[in-house]
């Protein structure tokens, strides 16, 4: 880190306190607001006349909210990614990253939560599940691991955060509400030996135990789709192929964050391009692991064609699909690799580029492992209107779907509002550590 | 139509014995006449209709009543949501779909989504034109829930919402379904629908406890399908398919008692399966229908397809 070597604690301290929102800020922040609003009217639609005023219907009876619900999933895995491994593992240039991949993972994994509500039929009857919970659903299975890990993520997220509070504490104006909210947060944090271990060793043993709750949330999201009978989705491979899949998605958008952040905070000093650098190779690796389990899920069916898979397939490969699905294995998977192979596309804004082609190409991917195998039964489409054997959703599916992204996005802007986006204490220490070796 | 005992490998037996209880409609056992009803509403001055309904009675003989006589009774004894759950002690329901005598009349689609209030755009009967290929013979095949007993449909309901009973049949309580329509997705026979809208209904179907047996009133923001109809049953008569099917098509039984019947003809259940060759729907996928087809050869009718511009 020998960028860091020159920088005075006083300088990380005034570059990493949270600013607060300039002119381009204040208008994000509306923007996001005023998507959350519309979203909100569209639910109240929704709330009011039902499911009708999706496009779902009795064949396609799982629409973008599900598909969203799995890109949501995926994309909180990063948390874990990023922060857990790396931590074990002590990469050393992690440090700038972590947080930024756990309040990602963090509103991630809560708006997963909040989208799984929209999309039931009865939503005033959630606390059935409860009530009446039967163990032996794959939906009670996610209910307990994504809870479980949207718990284990708050805490990652708090406890690296304890050490920066009295920082923040200090160079807040007394008495402010900034300034009580840090105190509510963490005011007993006094940094002794004690809590330093203490804090250290909770960090440690969550850092083992999110590793495998963070495959297991994506893993039993896929068992949604596995465990059914249904073309496209009885597959032996689902879990593995979706928790490949989350692992591209993640590191994706932690890239799109980097340079986001690095930009918009002018922490060129911490965010540097050998971050880049690194962030695109792994990118480049896990494209590459994805790619290879969609050759495993659609060129082998493909190669066999049985006739149940053959509709699905064909509405992939060639029908009326073929065009989403090429784009996004194209966008989302093979033009990152190609770039991203070239150390000039690992620079800052290529490798951000690259990162939103991932994350959008795998909006997509979901949408198409969701609603094409709905239009494939088994049974022919038949004895039902028309408007029953397509799906596109409608304009309050959008804007749901839209004002919880929005929303995922909001959560995270606030967040770096009131937080250090990077560790400050944690800086400061590496870059001390750093400093008697030079001497 | 009568068929009190039908001659079935060499033996009679006896429909009552199937159809217990036919008559509860006027609860009147132990009378002295013939016809309780005629009496008692004397009594109570009503004025005959001059139309006549012919009932079986008690004692097994058959009386007729004037119409304006017979009180309608409310939604027979009504049962727990508990027993609804449970199920009829000691029968196993069949159903036998005899492919050879569709001609896509829809009569059971009609008098199901009648009775059930079924929304217009939506069918628990389905009747498909099936053609496996080119070459193979085209047939009519009508698909009714399988009321599978290994049901996928039961194995991912989070809250038991959709459950299996005792005798087969498998049930949704739309009081406890949360609207996750992961049994959609599981279930392989594309057969359940979903209220997506508010159903329409008469105010007096509205005002019902809903009952997991008549799967009434429907309820928006829930599941809904072929439920068998273990209302009829326990009032003795067929589901509303069989009784409105003219060419006998379904057949609907025990099969503890080994017995079906379409109305008209009664038959051992497992003679039939056996000279006929009935087989189930996807059996490779383990889910073990209770639903039994018979083979569409010797057809009744030609098959005709000019009235669906629909590709099948
Ligand atoms: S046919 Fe479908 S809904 Fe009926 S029991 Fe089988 S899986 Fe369930
Ligand atoms: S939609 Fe209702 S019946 Fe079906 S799985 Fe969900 S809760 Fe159970």
């Amino acid at each position: 880190m020998s960028h860091q070597q020159t920088i005075s604690s006083e300088k990380i301290t005034s570059d990493l306190l949270p600013q607060k929102f300039g002119k381009p800020g204040m208008i994000w922040t509306a923007f996001l607001v005023v998507l959350c609003l519309i979203g909100l009217f569209a639910y109240y639609r929704q709330l009011r006349y039902g499911l009708s005023v999706t496009g779902m219907r009795d064949y396609a009876s799982w629409g973008i909210y599900i598909s969203n619900f799995v890109f949501f999933v995926a994309i909180s895995l990063v948390g874990s990614l990023i922060t857990a491994i790396f931590r074990l593992t002590n990469v050393g240039w992690r440090t700038p990253l972590t947080r930024i991949a756990e309040i990602i993972a963090v509103s991630a994994i809560l708006f997963a939560s909040i989208i799984i509500i929209v999309d039931m039929g009865r939503p005033d009857r959630f606390w059935h599940l409860f009530l009446y919970s039967r163990l032996q659903s794959p939906i009670m299975w996610d209910v307990i691991v994504i809870t479980t890990y949207l718990v284990l993520s708050v805490l990652f997220l708090y406890f690296p955060l304890l050490s920066d509070l009295p920082i923040l504490i200090q160079n807040s104006k007394p008495g402010s509400r900034i300034q009580r909210l840090y105190k509510f947060v963490g005011s007993f944090w006094k940094g002794t030996a004690g809590q330093v271990a203490l804090s250290g060793k909770a960090i440690q043993i969550i850092s083992v135990m999110i590793i495998p709750i963070a495959l297991a949330i994506h893993t039993v999201t896929s068992w949604l789709f596995a465990t059914t009978y249904r073309p496209g989705w009885d597959s032996t491979n689902f879990g593995a192929y979706f928790v490949s899949g989350a692992f591209l998605v993640g590191a994706g958008g932690v890239l799109v964050a980097m340079y986001v952040f690095r930009r918009a905070y002018k922490l060129e000093a911490y965010i540097t391009e050998k971050h880049f650098d690194n962030m695109g190779k792994i990118v480049v690796m896990l494209a590459f692991l994805y790619l290879y389990f969609n050759i495993n899920e659609y060129l082998v069916p493909a190669f066999k064609m049985k006739k149940a898979e053959e509709h699905h397939l064909v509405s992939l490969l060639t029908g009326d699909f073929s065009v989403l699905f090429w784009s996004a294995i194209f966008f989302g998977m093979i033009l990152p690799v190609i770039v991203l192979l070239i150390p000039k596309g690992r620079k800052p804004l290529p490798a951000f580029v690259m990162g939103i082609l991932v994350v959008i190409g795998a909006w997509f991917k979901r949408f198409l492992i969701v609603t094409p195998t709905m239009l494939s039964p088994f049974l022919p489409m038949y004895d039902t209107p028309e408007s029953y054997k397509t799906y596109w959703p409608t304009w309050e599916e959008w804007s749901i779907t839209i004002a919880s992204l929005a929303g995922a996005l909001l959560i995270v802007t606030i967040f770096v509002r009131l937080f250090p986006i990077i560790p400050i204490h944690e800086t400061i220490e590496e870059n001390e550590q750093i400093k008697p070796e030079q001497v | 139509m009568n068929a009190d005992s039908v001659k079935s490998g060499g033996e009679a037996l006896p429909r009552r014995n199937f159809l217990k209880g036919i008559l509860l409609a006027g609860a009147a056992a132990g009378c002295s006449t013939k016809d309780p009803f005629t009496s008692a509403a004397k009594e109570g001055g009503a004025q005959p209709s001059g139309e006549m309904v012919q009932l079986l009675s008690t004692t097994g003989e058959i009386i007729e009543v004037d119409k304006a006589f017979l009180k309608p009774t409310e939604q027979i004894p009504s049962i727990t949501g508990m027993a609804q759950r449970m199920g009829i002690e000691g029968k196993k329901f069949v159903m036998v779909i005899d492919l050879s005598r569709c001609k896509n009349l829809k009569k059971c689609q009609e008098s199901c989504n009648h009775a059930h209030f079924v929304s217009d755009a939506q069918n628990w009967i389905k009747i498909y034109p099936m053609q496996e290929d080119e070459h193979t013979a085209p047939y009519w095949q009508p698909t009714t829930c399988m009321h599978c007993d290994e049901p996928p449909c039961v194995k991912v309901c989070p809250v038991d919402a959709t459950f299996k009973r005792i005798d087969g049949i498998v049930g949704i309580d739309a009081d406890r379904c949360i609207g996750c329509r992961f049994c959609m997705a599981a279930c392989p026979y594309s057969t359940r629908v979903f209220n997506w809208d508010t159903p329409q209904l008469p105010p007096e179907v509205l005002a019902l406890q809903y009952s997991s047996e008549t799967s009434c009133p429907p309820k928006i923001g829930t599941v809904s399908k072929c439920d068998f109809c273990p209302d009829m049953v326990r009032k003795g008569e067929l589901p509303h398919c069989v009784s409105a099917c003219p060419n006998g098509v379904f057949f609907f039984g025990d099969m503890n008692e080994d017995v079906v019947t379409n109305g008209s003809e009664t038959v051992r259940f497992s003679e039939l399966i056996r000279d006929k060759a009935g087989y189930r729907l996807m059996e490779d996928l383990g889910t073990k229908p209770s639903v039994y087809y018979l083979p569409p050869v010797d057809r009744l009718f030609p098959f005709k397809n000019e009235l669906q511009s629909e590709e099948g």
